[in-house]
């Protein structure tokens, strides 16, 4: 039996677009979490943390304080902040440290990534006839799985919808005004059957999380949730993922799918006994296939459930109830955080005027991104 | 007969309008374009030329202006354009950018031909004197 890993602080900054550099977001977020945890910056004994494009996470130690000790960083896309919390978790359950940070930030330009053909493995001409472009690819992904699934693009509307309603309901949330379903149909096509409301943006934000094995945890007036489980994959072969020149046919395997699995068998339970979920949302679609990947209904069942309100805030299978990667832009290190940040919340029913009724006990997080990485964690009370 | 169709396929467009792929011996993995070794088992992989016939597997649009750079934004200026992903009978799906007439045409499982040469590939559909031959 491992050692069991607490979550006994969590801290975020508004996300959006600021002033602020990255790596100051990311000192608020560090300082928020060790206030919220009731320790001092000299009781942490490791850190692990990254960011994509805002630098490196363990200059931070010049801000927060010169203590000495291992701070390691971590560059894993999407998954960076799942991957510094994973490696928290093994520093804990090894005995290397009892009280460890976990820290996602960052801050992009306006607008689409631009990535260069060079850094994928591709042929120039990707770049220069325009198939690299992000968007594309989650359109094309949507675009088969409602062909085959009988996904409306109505379905995709009321997922964007919802998220705007929830990050209404977020004060760190970026986009706080509600859209209806209608305005986000027709808000433009940007990569079909894609509209531009329907996907998030590029911003700025930064999320820390404070760990501590039960010993440590016991001497601390924080109220702990479990980390039940921190898992990150890599695709197999088989997969559909973003810049792909070419995929192989026959049925598509999924990164999300076999993290999601992993998480679930190591913390012992199901997606049938989660209570609250955040999925990566980086377009509608995304949290639509998500839903499935993960486990928590069969391919189609998305429609009708979308449809009766199972994923609002007060449905069978709350998602994303801070509003998502779609309300809160998407810093590609901070994300995954966030996600985690806005469970514990939940769970310790701090989660105001967006808390999910009922006392949630369980909850689960997923994030997914290029080029076919998944994180995703189990928590509960 | 794989070799005799490749041929034929090269032959009736320029030089370059073949799709070079690769398969593995091992696996019979199928890949565009061409790779030395196989993304799935990482043996060998042998050059194979791919028929280019096949049906659309999915789509989109690319409705405002990539980045520049890396997009090199055409002579004429930007237009929509669409891509996807055209399944081919050799058991792989090949990004290509869709020339279709009408942007509201295109349709899941419709018929397409893929070629390479200069630039990403390309797929259109068949012309009708070609279907069968």
């Amino acid at each position: 039996m491992s050692t069991e890993v607490l979550i006994c602080g969590a801290g975020r900054t508004p996300f959006g677009r600021t002033e602020a550099s990255g790596r100051q977001l990311a000192v608020a977020a560090v300082n928020a979490a060790l206030a919220d945890a009731g320790i001092e910056w000299s009781r942490v004994r490791a850190a692990f943390g990254g960011s994509d494009s805002a630098g490196l996470a363990d200059t931070l130690v010049a801000r927060l304080g010169l203590t000495g000790l291992p701070f390691v960083n971590v560059k894993n896309g999407c998954a960076t902040g799942g991957s510094a919390l994973v490696s928290a978790v093994n520093a804990i359950r090894s005995g290397m440290a009892d009280v460890v940070l976990a820290v996602g930030f960052d801050k992009h330009p306006r607008g689409a990534f631009d990535p260069r053909p060079e850094d994928w493995g591709l042929a120039a001409e990707y770049g220069s006839d325009g198939l690299m472009v992000t968007t594309q690819f989650f359109g094309m992904k949507i675009q088969r799985y409602m062909h085959d699934h009988g996904i409306t693009p109505r379905t995709l509307a009321l997922v964007a919808e919802k998220a705007y309603r929830n990050g209404a309901l977020t004060p760190e949330a970026w986009r706080r005004e509600p859209v209806t379903a209608e305005d986000i149909l027709g808000s433009g096509m940007v990569s079909d059957p894609l509209t531009r409301f329907m996907f998030c943006s590029p911003g700025a934000g930064a999320a820390a999380l404070v760990l501590c094995s039960p010993e440590a945890a016991r001497r601390l007036d924080a109220r702990p949730v479990a980390l039940r489980s921190a898992v990150v994959r890599s695709r197999r072969f088989g997969s559909f993922e973003v810049f792909s020149p070419w995929i192989p046919a026959g049925e598509l395997t999924s990164v999300s799918s076999d993290a999601s699995a992993a998480a679930f068998e190591e913390a012992g339970i199901g997606p049938g006994d989660v209570d609250v979920c955040q999925l990566q949302d980086t377009e509608s679609g995304a949290e639509v296939m998500h839903m499935a990947e993960c486990g928590f209904c069969e391919d189609g069942e998305q429609e009708k459930l979308i449809a009766t309100g199972a994923t609002g805030i007060g449905g069978v299978l709350p998602v994303n109830t801070d509003g998502g990667c779609i309300a809160n832009g998407e810093p590609i290190g901070a994300s995954g955080l966030r996600q985690v940040y806005e469970v514990v919340q939940q769970l310790r029913g701090r989660a105001g005027d967006r808390q999910v009724p009922g006392g949630p006990r369980v909850g689960f997080t997923h994030v997914y991104g290029a080029p076919g990485v998944s994180a995703c964690t189990v928590l509960s009370l | 007969m794989a070799g005799a169709l490749i041929r034929m396929v090269t032959d009736r467009r320029s030089p370059s309008g073949g799709l070079e792929g690769s398969r593995c011996s091992g696996c019979s993995v199928t890949v565009y374009p061409a790779d030395e070794a196989c993304p799935r088992c990482g043996g060998p992989a042998e050059p194979a030329g791919l028929s280019g016939r096949g049906t659309l597997w999915t789509w989109t649009v690319q409705r405002y202006a990539p980045k520049s750079p890396p997009y090199r934004v055409p002579a004429g200026g930007f237009a929509p354009f669409a891509l996807g992903y055209v399944e081919l009978a050799e058991g792989v799906r090949v990004a290509a950018v869709l020339e279709v007439d009408d942007l509201d045409d295109i349709r899941i499982g419709m018929p397409l031909t893929v070629t390479g040469g200069r630039g990403v590939p390309r797929a259109r559909a068949l012309d009708p004197g070609e279907e069968g031959s």
